[in-house]
């Protein structure tokens, strides 16, 4: 038995490669799904799947969802969950549509407006869920309704946009340079990508930032693995769930306001069930609903799956809509039982299964 | 008094009956006769009993057998069941499709309900399996079934909305002749009483607890967790097909997309309002009734006051974290903190006084 400093200079010398985190090893299966999924898709239907704007399309319209998903890595890392944010998304795309139209509003306010949204619903879950501790299930579920109740109550009626200025914005397209498509007279249409999906980027690469080298990001890390752990090592773990939520909720702000930018309409309909896929995606990415497990670049390719699977299912001729809920369950379905088996492997340390680099840490049976 | 007040405020119970106490006088405040029972006669000629408080009673009685499983779930697993107006809709659309094959008859809507009872169970079962087996969390495996629940419902019904229409189908989902209360409140109290007996004649409901407190401990004490678990999803399954086969025979019609829609958040809600901590351990199937009852009676008092019903969803909400933030521990202790304070001043005061 070795002290632990002697342990310590000895790996220094040698560096052993570290062994794969469950983190990690989540993501690269749910990237080399996606990845495998995709080329299958090219080699077998061709068509759309060969052209780079389809590809790009899947951000385009999904761009929203890839940011409240992000928020609700963070929340499903510290363990908590959020289902509010098809409704907060809704709620913005309606009221921002509503103070342009009736109220003489700027792009601005509508902005400030749809973070103002946000941060109240952020403040509201936060409070109650890490300061009152009450369930996050039973605290984000009444937000959902107030939220759904709220885009009534605003109007009933489904409104368009129709601000100048922020026509202007909504119609704003980033060429992507070299990547396009022949079109049907022989033109060359380039592959373009909408506003949103440029903040949407933004928002992941910040909150992967967040997560790996802040000290914020990795105390979420240690609250959701154990949170009495955490609390004795001096981790604040009410502020920081408190925070979890706080940012979700503006990212659920900003996810509406890039809703309102993709579609220009408020609607109580908007966003149905995007909670519900959001936490699909999480889970498809890898992040773990028992918390201190997750990444969001997992979570950006588990939505990307997720669509995928969609078109694959449009593109093989099943075109009615409940097989593509069926093909959802099912995906889900391998996704769950592949991570939970993976893990229960591990943790029972069945060595003889699992090629070198899958095992479990050497150190921790050194030690123990 | 010292006793009763301590009593009070252990019981999971006090604030839900408080609430629904608070939300019956404020009806009564508002309207004296918002609870009166009127005896009418029905198109069917029969005498029935009509009012608020009953069709708060029928309306809520879904939600509330509903409730009865997602409890037994939410204590032994730790997690809520998210599937279950999804599984009530492949129930319904297996019992109509029975009931269309065959002439109506009551040995036929029997077998039909033990049919659709077979496959919520086993749907059901396939969401217990990945639970206690698999060890997925609930709300993550139940995800599975919620986004194919519907789907597998039309692709059963052939994507129509087939109609049932029978008298045998009207007396269930409305009034049996002769008897003036709504069959559906009659079903669910029967309901209810035979899940007290199973609970108070079997060890069932503290097996339950023991494996939601703590798995390690019931396995060594020779509890089987697996076989608890998967009991909750059998006695769930069984609630669901109910739920289900009441709400067909009361709309007369299978329609897999809003069979039920939104039932889940419903009796979700229920459960953590009747005072059951959704992270699991003890329970009260009673309080996850009257949970389901303070919302039906929510709803049709915001109905009442002329709340459009798409904005009531908003009121109910506020109501909700009103009354989760007055049960939550941390405002509990806060609260008899503060009264412990308020009673032990008192005697140094009148001290004081004396002293002075």
């Amino acid at each position: 038995m070795k002290k632990g400093k002697d342990l310590f200079t000895e790996n220094l010398g040698k560096k052993p490669r570290e062994p794969i985190s469950n983190t990690n090893l989540l993501m690269t299966i749910t990237i080399c799904t996606f990845i495998g999924m995709y080329m299958i898709a090219m080699l077998v239907w061709g068509g759309g799947f060969l052209n780079p704007q389809q590809f790009l399309d899947l951000f385009n319209n999904n761009a929203f969802l890839v940011i409240i998903a992000c928020g609700l890595t963070m929340i499903m890392i510290s363990g908590g969950i959020d289902i509010s944010g098809g409704g907060v998304t809704a709620l913005v795309t309606m009221a921002c549509v509503v103070y342009l139209e009736d109220h003489g509003g700027t792009v601005a306010g509508s902005i400030l407006l749809a973070l103002g949204i946000g941060l109240f619903f952020g403040l509201l879950h936060g409070i109650l869920v890490a300061y009152l501790e009450i369930q996050p299930f039973i605290v984000t579920l009444a937000g959902m309704f107030f939220a759904r109740g709220m885009v009534t109550i605003v109007s009933i009626a489904p409104r368009t946009a129709s601000h100048e200025a922020f026509l202007n914005l909504k119609q704003m397209r980033i060429t992507i340079p070299g990547l396009g498509y022949y079109g049907k007279t022989g033109i060359f249409i380039p592959a373009q990508i909408e506003l949103g999906v440029v903040i949407a980027l933004i928002v992941v690469i910040a909150v992967a930032i967040i997560l790996k080298w802040t000290r914020f990001g990795r105390n979420l890390y240690a609250v959701g693995g154990n949170s009495h752990s955490a609390l004795t090592l001096g981790i604040n773990v009410k502020r920081t769930k408190f925070y979890a939520y706080l940012l979700a909720g503006i990212l659920s702000g900003i996810g509406g306001y890039v809703y309102l930018l993709h579609t220009g309409a408020g609607d109580a309909a908007n966003a149905t069930q995007a909670e519900m896929q959001a936490i699909a995606s999480n889970i498809i990415g890898g992040t773990l609903l028992t918390g201190g497990v997750g990444n969001v670049i997992g979570t950006l390719f588990g939505m990307l799956s997720l669509k995928t699977i969609t078109n694959i299912v449009i593109a093989s001729g099943l075109t009615k809509p409940y097989y593509q809920s069926i093909t959802t369950g099912l995906m889900l379905c391998f996704f769950i039982l592949l991570q939970s088996v993976i893990l229960a492997v591990r943790e029972k340390g069945a060595i003889g299964l699992l090629p070198e680099w899958l095992r479990p840490g050497k150190k921790d049976k050194n030690q123990s | 008094m010292g006793s009763l007040i301590k009593k009070l405020t252990r019981s999971q119970l006090t604030i839900p009956l408080f609430a629904l106490f608070l939300l019956v006088v404020y009806n009564l405040i508002r309207d004296p006769e918002f609870f009166s029972i009127a005896i009418a006669t029905n198109n069917d000629g029969n005498t029935v009993l009509t009012g608020n408080l009953i069709s708060i009673l029928n309306g809520a009685s879904a939600v509330a057998i509903l409730s009865i499983g997602m409890t037994l779930i939410t204590s032994s697993c730790k997690g809520q069941d998210i599937s279950v107006a999804a599984v009530a809709a492949i129930a319904g659309s297996v019992f109509v499709s029975v009931l269309r094959s065959n002439e109506i008859t009551i040995p036929v809507l029997l077998l039909a309900f033990l049919f659709s009872c077979v496959v919520s169970v086993l749907f059901s079962l396939f969401n217990g399996v990945l639970v206690a087996i698999f060890k997925i969390q609930p709300m993550i495996a139940t995800l599975i079934l919620f986004s194919a629940g519907r789907s597998i419902a039309y692709w059963i019904n052939g994507g129509a909305t087939p109609t049932v229409s029978s008298p045998l189908i009207t007396s269930i989902g409305g009034f049996i002749p002769g008897i003036p209360i709504p069959t559906p409140i009659i079903i669910m109290v029967v309901f209810l009483i035979l899940i007290t007996l199973v609970l108070r004649l079997t060890n069932l409901g503290l097996y339950t607890q023991v494996v939601g407190i703590n798995e390690g401990t019931a396995h060594l004490n020779g509890i089987s967790p697996v076989w608890i678990k998967l009991t909750a999803f059998i006695i769930s399954g069984v609630c669901v097909a109910t739920a289900g086969c009441i709400t067909v025979c009361r709309i007369g019609l299978i329609n897999h997309e809003t069979l039920l829609l939104d039932a889940e958040m419903d009796v979700i809600l229920s459960v953590a309002i009747g005072g059951n901590a959704l992270s699991g351990g003890k329970f009260n199937i009673y309080g996850s009734v009257i949970g389901a009852y303070i919302i039906q009676a929510l709803t049709v008092t915001l109905y009442a006051m002329k709340v459009p019903s798409a904005a009531v969803k908003a009121y109910k909400a506020i109501v909700i974290i009103v009354i989760v933030v007055f049960s939550s521990p941390v405002v509990k202790d806060f609260v008899i903190r503060m009264y412990k304070k308020l009673f032990k001043k008192q005697p140094e005061d009148e001290v004081q006084a004396k002293a002075a």
